[in-house]
This record gives structure tokens, sequence and C-alpha cells, in this order.
């Protein structure tokens, strides 16, 4: 055991413990930046970012944890939102975060479900079926208009975010309620992949046959994997309806959300939470990005519709460059400058 | 429990160090519906053998990988397969661990025959494996690979797991010390933290031969477990393999090209040619049988060109 | 419910065939890939869109139909080759999965590229082939659906004579057969993967052609990629009979699904029956219409 700890501290040279970023970056998220002035950073920026965050932790679990490629995210999105709008809708005084969690358990179910060839099918073949899902749910929820309580356009209006009678409507009002609901379940994923729930995850991933064998049970793992991711994402659809844009349609969850849900994880780093966090915050931020260089160098010929095409130019270039380069996402690349940085000065950590 | 006190007297060194731990979590940890999966029934003789298979054939499409093979192995007894390549050594490991399905006959796993093993099952039936190329989970720890080998033995679910009920906990707590009890065993305590595709090779392998034994498993189907390993690793894997044996009354077959290792280190060995059994005995024996020095011994050189699996 | 009508049931079996020969096109251009690299090439939606693209943009700026039809087609082997060079071969023994997500990441940059190159209006396509129904047996037939189907008889009659009677043919089956054998008895991998990319480049732009002709020459021209990804599941990634069983199985049962079960479900099914139909089909039979990989990997 002594061995074991000595080993493991002396061979990664930590300045700071373990808590310390997780501590540090709450705290700034809850004591600083709803201080800040201005709506424009909360509604275009950070509530946006920290939806995708989630949907993309639990693609994430899905695929970056589990191996399972799935190109229908913004499908359970889907789910969640419309379920999430239901519920408050139909059910009088149930509370919100009730209704977000029951939208949790909707987007489970229908995860399960299309989680079901999973058990025959690999790779490719599977996530072509997982399109399956991606155009049935936006089928759905188009020709059926129940689910948007007969609203012409399929759209859903969202209701007052009031939690045991504080409202949180505002701008950075709907920011915490994102932020606290993120936190809550990256805690729990986190928790969770720690486990042996979540190391049967990794087998499954690693080397199905060797899972199989030592007694993991492969179709547990693999349903379990798709309704816990599906649950997240759901949650994720619910906060983008409810907390992001307030009015959706379900064009707004197509074959391009799902995408770039996907390129988040890509992009930030499959198997990793953190990874989540970057690829979104990448995603949020690059057509910001994109459009005021392009309006300075390019001036009144960088319009909506040149930004939109180069943006999918830029996007494809990039995740073509990160799986050339640097497969592990911005994730791997960060901890190689953080451990460059740290070598060039010695290291003085006594243990 | 009488064959873990009778084996245990020729035990090597190393296990003897490691035994007291290692028996007490035996002690501990046996369920009764895990012994019972193999075990003969009460009143029934002793000699039923650990494993035993009944005529079995098994063809890919027009080849003939197996055919016609019989095999007994006694409880506690190391057995070696040995042949030249494609001679269907881990066809026969594949059929045991119900990952190919026979075409003809059947297989005894204690007091149980199947016509295919169920492989997912396995655990439970007392029965582990390795593979020939390493099936570690690279993105897990040497402690976790090997822990999470005691999976069939939960009954808590991933909420339990979650929040950390009272169940989950003793569950975890006995995994982790069946798992500490097996990594003193193999001498794996400087590594338990890395990630396993940190290791060398040689580790490796030890880390896998690690994940099967955590099961407590009666038989134990090694694929080729010291391939492509120095002459040095070899005679330690033997070693453990022998521990293994002596210490917890495993039942080992094991498939291995290393004529050399396997005559020290078998009771028996049973030599295959072109799907058929062409021979069975002490190492002795098979020393001096003509049929396997024409069919085998006699182009053992070959056998390295040609290093594909069947 | 006053009885069946069978001639109206062929009519519409027959067009459900037809337009499957169209899936069947696209689905080609995948195996292509597939059987030579083992890439699942999501691109290949984007490339047919492109090859249209610039077709038309070329035709519509008074360039001679052939001479639009040379340059585009001199396009798309330099594209072909293009993207070997630079996306394929750094990623080269990759996994699977990860060349699958480089080809996403391209379907998006030639998207983008094409759109930004000759905009993003709709253009009309003219392939001189009027979309007249003509009678066949009493059946009605529409003229362009069997044009198509003619073009994608002759695409899959060269393709198969090219697989099996030329030299670069047979390297090819041998590379899908094995490619470290392949590799190991001296056939230059770059090559092929250059070649075969180049060739599912000339294959998007007839599939290009033949559905902008139908659709128009749009974006939404590069979603036909979705209407050949469940025929590649039914019909086996690697399997240019399995591409055209599957078309035709796909297109057959969904035209018959759309004039029969639509009516009750509210229509517009055509989205999403496909990959039911697929996912069907593999839970009865995992091995796919052929099972010819589970033998290859036994």
């Amino acid at each position: 055991m002594t061995t074991a700890t000595l080993s493991a501290s002396t061979s990664r040279p930590i300045s700071a413990p373990a808590w310390f970023w997780p501590v540090a970056v709450l705290v700034v998220a809850y004591g600083v930046v709803p201080f800040v002035h201005g709506t424009y950073l909360f509604e275009a920026i950070l509530t946006p970012f920290l939806a995708l965050s989630l949907a993309a932790l639990g693609l994430n679990l899905l695929t970056g944890y589990t191996g399972q490629l799935s190109l229908g995210s913004a499908a359970f999105m889907a789910v969640g939102a419309f379920a999430a709008y239901n519920f408050n809708l139909r059910i009088h005084g149930l509370p919100l975060v009730v209704s977000i969690f029951l939208a949790g358990v909707s987007s489970a179910v229908v995860g399960i479900v299309f989680g079901l060839p999973s058990l025959r099918l690999r790779g490719f073949y599977l996530a072509v079926s997982t399109l399956a899902a991606q155009f049935f749910v936006q089928w759905t929820l188009n020709k059926f208009g129940w689910f948007s309580n007969n609203n012409p356009s399929g759209v859903i209006d969202a209701p007052s975010l009031t939690v045991l009678g504080i409202s949180f409507d505002k701008p950075v009002g709907r920011y915490l309620f994102a932020l606290t609901i993120v936190v809550v379940l990256t805690a729990l994923t986190r928790r969770l992949l720690k486990t042996q729930t979540g190391h049967n995850f990794i087998a499954v991933r690693d080397h199905e046959l060797a899972a199989k064998v030592i007694g993991v049970s492969v179709l547990r793992t693999k349903l379990l994997a798709f309704a816990l991711s599906s649950f997240i994402i759901g949650v994720a659809g619910a906060l983008w309806a409810f907390a992001y844009l307030r009015t959706v349609e379900p064009a707004g969850f197509n074959l391009d959300r799902s995408f770039q849900i996907l390129f988040m994880i890509i992009i930030g780093g499959l198997a990793s939470i953190r990874g989540a966090f970057f690829g979104a915050a990448l995603i949020v931020v690059f057509p910001l990005i994109l459009s005021r260089l392009g309006g300075f160098f390019f001036g009144g010929v960088f319009d909506s519709g040149v930004l939109d095409m180069s943006q999918r130019i830029v996007l494809g270039a990039l995740i073509i460059f990160f799986l050339i380069v640097e497969p592990n996402g911005l994730v791997a690349l960060g901890d190689r400058l953080r451990k460059r940085l740290q070598s060039s000065q010695p290291s003085k950590t006594t243990v | 429990m009488s064959e873990l006190l009778h084996h245990s007297i020729t035990a090597p060194d190393e296990a003897i160090a490691s035994s007291s731990a290692a028996a007490a979590t035996t002690g501990a940890g046996y369920t009764v519906n895990e012994t019972e999966a193999v075990r003969p029934p009460r009143g029934a003789p002793a000699a039923s053998p650990a494993l035993k298979l009944e005529a079995v054939t098994l063809a890919f499409g027009g080849v003939t990988a197996i055919a016609e093979v019989d095999l007994v192995v006694p409880s506690g007894e190391i057995r070696a397969i040995i042949g030249p390549n494609g001679a269907g050594k881990s066809s026969l490991i594949n059929i045991i661990s119900g990952i190919y399905r026979p075409d003809r006959g059947r297989v005894w796993l204690g007091a149980r025959s199947f016509k295919r093993v169920p492989t997912q099952q396995l655990a439970q039936l007392g029965v582990a494996r390795t593979f020939q190329n390493l099936a570690l989970f690279k993105g897990l720890s040497v402690f976790d690979n090997i822990v999470i080998a005691r999976a069939p033995a939960r009954r808590a679910g991933f909420v339990e797991q979650l929040i950390g009920l009272a169940r989950a906990r003793r569950e975890q707590a006995d995994a982790h010390a069946r798992t500490a009890a097996i990594i003193e065993f193999l001498h794996l305590g400087a590594h338990r933290e890395k990630l396993v595709n940190t290791l060398s090779y040689g580790l490796q392998k030890r880390v896998e031969l690690a994940r099967a034994l955590v099961a407590r498993p009666q038989l134990l189907l090694l694929d080729e477990p010291m391939a492509g390993m120095t002459a040095g690793e070899k005679q330690e894997m033997a070693g453990y393999i022998r521990a293994v044996r002596d210490e917890f009354g495993t039942t080992v077959v094991l498939i291995e090209h290393d004529i050399g290792v396997v005559m020290g280190l078998s009771d028996k060995i049973t030599v295959l040619d072109y799907g058929r059994k062409i021979a069975d005995g002490t190492p002795a024996e098979i020393r001096v049988n003509p049929v396997v020095i024409d069919a085998y011994l006699g182009v053992a050189h070959d056998d390295e060109v040609f290093n594909d699996n069947i | 419910m006053n009885g069946f009508d069978s001639q109206f049931f062929l009519e519409v079996l027959v067009g459900g065939l037809l337009s499957g020969v169209m899936y069947s096109l696209v689905a080609i251009g995948f195996v292509l890939i597939y059987k030579t690299s083992g890439v699942l090439n999501f691109a290949q939606g984007s490339m047919l869109l492109f090859a249209a693209l610039t077709f038309v943009s070329l035709v519509e700026r008074g360039v001679p139909f052939s001479v639009a039809l040379l340059v585009t087609l001199a396009v798309m082997i330099v594209l072909g080759l293009a993207i070997e060079r630079t996306v394929l071969r750094p990623l080269v023994n990759k996994p699977p999965i990860t060349l699958f997500m480089a080809t996403l990441g391209l379907s998006y940059m030639i998207e983008g590229a094409a759109q930004l190159l000759w905009g993003t209006q709709v253009h009309a396509l003219d392939l001189g082939i009027d979309d007249t129904p003509i009678t066949v047996g009493g059946v009605f037939i529409s003229k362009f659906d069997l044009f198509a189907a003619g073009i994608a008889a002759t695409m899959v009659a060269l393709l198969t004579a090219f697989f099996r009677y030329t030299r670069i043919g047979l390297a090819f089956r041998a590379v899908a057969d094995d490619q470290f054998a392949a590799f190991a008895i001296g056939l230059r991998l770059p090559r092929i993967w250059a070649t075969v990319w180049a060739a599912a480049g000339v294959v998007a732009l007839v599939a290009g052609l033949l559905w902008g002709a139908r659709l128009g020459v749009q974006f939404s021209l590069s979603l036909v990629v979705l209407k050949a990804l469940p025929v590649l599941v039914l019909g086996g990634f690697d399997s240019i009979l399995g591409a055209i069983v599957g078309g035709l199985l796909i297109g057959a049962s969904e035209k018959l699904a759309e004039v029969y079960l639509g009516p009750y479900v509210g229509g517009g099914i055509e989205s999403w029956f496909a990959y039911v139909i697929a996912l069907a089909f593999l839970l009865v039979r995992p091995a796919g219409l052929f099972g010819q990989k589970l033998v290859e990997r036994a």
C-alpha cells in the first residue's frame, strides 16, 4: 500500500491537490461570474455552453467511456425538452426540478429502446442504427401535435423557472439554474465512473470479449450506458429549451446538432469529463470569434451565409486536425502543455 | 478445502510467503452457489474430472479445426496442450470457454455438461481464461483490471454504488481485499495504480493471470501464457502457474510453444496435430513418443515462421 | 377497403424498385471505399453535392454540357486524390471509427466549400431526359427512373468487370481481403487508395447528376447519404451485390409502406422507415443479407 501511494505521488509532479481546480472553478462560477454586468455573456455564451457541455458529457459516457458511437444525441435532447415541457404542462403542481428529472427518465427509456441494436451490432452498423433515433424522434414530435400542445408549428415555450418560490427567469438566474444542474450531474457522473459500474463501461469498450469472459454482463452494461447517457442528454435538452432558448421546435434538434455534440467530445477529448466542457467551450465560442475576425478582415462580404459556410469549413478542418495531431483532444493538449511548463522549471515537491 | 491443504505442501517459497493473506480471503469469501456450480453432487465419486471433452469436432467452412477430440483433465492437474501452429489448440480453448460452438461433441465442466458453454456464465461456472494476445482493459489501472473480475459476484446496482449503500460498500471491500491478496501473491504491488498499457509485456501477461485468479476459478485456461517472453520471464511465469495450482488447487489447462518450459511445468501433456489428438501422457512419455517426435518436434523450427492464429 | 388494386400495387412496387436503384447508386460509392480501406466514408454525400453543384454551375455559366462533364470529372478525381493524400494517409493504421469521424469532418468541409464557391441557391439540372411516364405492360413507369436504373446497371456492370478482370481490380480485392498480406506481396496501398477515392469521386458525380436532376441541386442533396446508410446496413458495407439488393428491398418496402401504411400514421414516414426495416432485418439475421463478414472474420 505505502509503496503504491509513494510511487503515485512521485510519478506525477502535482503542484496543487486534486480538489483544487474543481473547487476553484466552482468558486468563480458561483462567486464571481454572476456579478458580471450585461446579459450577453450569460444569454449567448454561458447558458448554451452549460447545456451543450452536459449533452457532451452524456455522449462521452456512451461513446468515450463505453465505446458505442452514437449519431443521435440531438434526438435525446429533443425527448428531454419536450418531455419536460409536457410534464410541467400536464401535471399541475409538479415541481420544475421533478419535471426535468422525469424528462431525463423519459429520455433514458427512449435511449434503452434505441440502444437495443447495440446488443447485436457493432461499430459502423451501430452508428448508423442510432440515426434511426434521430429521424424517428423528430418525425414523431412533428407529426403528433400533442407533444407541443397542438402548437401549429410545433414550437414549445418554456415555463417560468421557479424553484421553491425563487425565480430564476433573469439571464443570471437561468445561468445559475443550469449551472447547478450541470454541477450535480457532473459530480454524479464522476463518481459513477469510479465505481464498478463505471469500470464495466470501460471494460466493454476496451475488450468486449474479455469483459464477457470474466462475467461482466455486456448486455446490461451497454443498455445502462445508453440509459444513463440518454438521461444526461435529455436533461441537457431540457436546459437547452428552458434555460437557453426559451422557445424551441423539433427542427432545432436536427442531425447537425447531433454531429455538433459528437464534435465536442472529439475536440475536447474522448473519455474525459473535462473534455466535454473544453469541447463545448470551443464550439460555442469559435463561431463568435470567427464572425468577429471575418467582419474585421472582409467587412461586408462576410455576411451570415458566408459565415455559416466558413464555419462549416473551419469546424470540419478542426475535427480532422485533432484526429490527426491530437486524437485525445484539447485535454491531452493541455496536459502536455502543462507538463512541458512544469519540466522546464525543476519541481521542488517534497513528500 | 481439503484440496487446498493437500496441495499447499508443495508450494514454492514465494507462494508460502503470501499464503496466509490469500488463504484468509479464500475462507471468508467462498459462497455456496459458486462451488456448487462445478463440484459434483454430494455422494458422487470425488474423482469427477475438472474438465472433460467428448468427441468434440469443429470445422470452419469445410476446414476441420478440431476432430473427435476426447480429453479428461482431473482436478488439480496442470495440463499442457501442445502442437504445431494450426493444430487447433486455440480453437480448443475457445470451445471450452464457449466462444466457439462445436459442431459435435460435449464439454463437461465438473459435473455439468454443455453443447455450448455459456461464455457469459463462465465465471460463475468456476472457469477463467487468459488470451493469446493481451486482452486487458487499457483504460484501467492494474488494480482496476483485476478487481473488475469480481463483477459477477456483485449484486449492488449502480444507484447503490453511486450512493455508497452498505451492500455496495461491503462488496467493494470484499473485492478489494481479494484483489490485494492476488496482487501480493503475484508480486504486482509496485504497479497497482499504473495504467496497464504502461507495463512491460511480461508484466501485462501477469496482470491478466491475476485478473483470471481473482474470481478463484476451479479451472484456469491459459492461451500461450508465456508467448513473447524472455527466458527469465518464462521461468517466472511457470513458477506462478505452479504456485497457483499448489496454493488454490486450481486445475490448469495451458497452451504453450516452448517445449522446455512445458516439460518442466506440466503433470501431463496432450499433443494435437491437424485437429486430432495424437498423444496424451506424462512429459517423460511424450518426450519418447515416436508419433509426437514425427509430427511435432521434427517441425518445431518451421513453427516460428507462420505466426498466425487459427 | 373494397378490393385490392393489384395494378396500383404493381405501380407502387416498380416505382419503389426504381428509386431503390437510386439508393444503390449512392451506396456503391460507400462500398468501393469500404472494401479497400475499411472506412465508412460519410463524405460521400457531400462529394455528390460538390460534383452536381460544380457541374450545374459550369453549365449555367455557358460551358457546353460535355466540357462541363469532363471538367467536373477531373475536379472529382483531383478531390479524391487530395482527400487520400491529406486526410487518410496521415490516419493510416488508426481505428476505423477515427477514420469515420475524419470523413464526418471532411463532409463539413466539402459542403461548406461547395456552397461558398457556388452559392446556396437551388439550381435546376436538366439532363435532357423527360420525366414522362410510359406504360410497360399496363404499368406506368417514369422514363427518367428507367434511364437512372439503366445508368446504375451500367455502373455496376463496369465496376464488377473492373474488379474481376483487371489487374488493378484484382489488387483491390487482395487489399480488401487482407491489407497486411497485400502489403507484403508488394501492392502499393497508397496508390490503390488514391485510385479508389478517385473512383468514388466519379461515382459521386454520376449519382449527383441523377439525384440532382431529380431533386434540384441544393444543400439537401448531400442528405441522400442518409438514404444510402440503411441500404448499407442491410446489404453489408463491403458488398456491391448487397448494395444493389439492399437498395431494391429498401426502395420497394419504403414506397409500399408510404402508400399503404402512411395514411394511418400521418405520412412522412420515409425519413425513418428504411432504418427500421434494416434494423428489423438484422435482428432476424445478424449477418446481414449475404453474411460474408462473419465467415471472413472467424
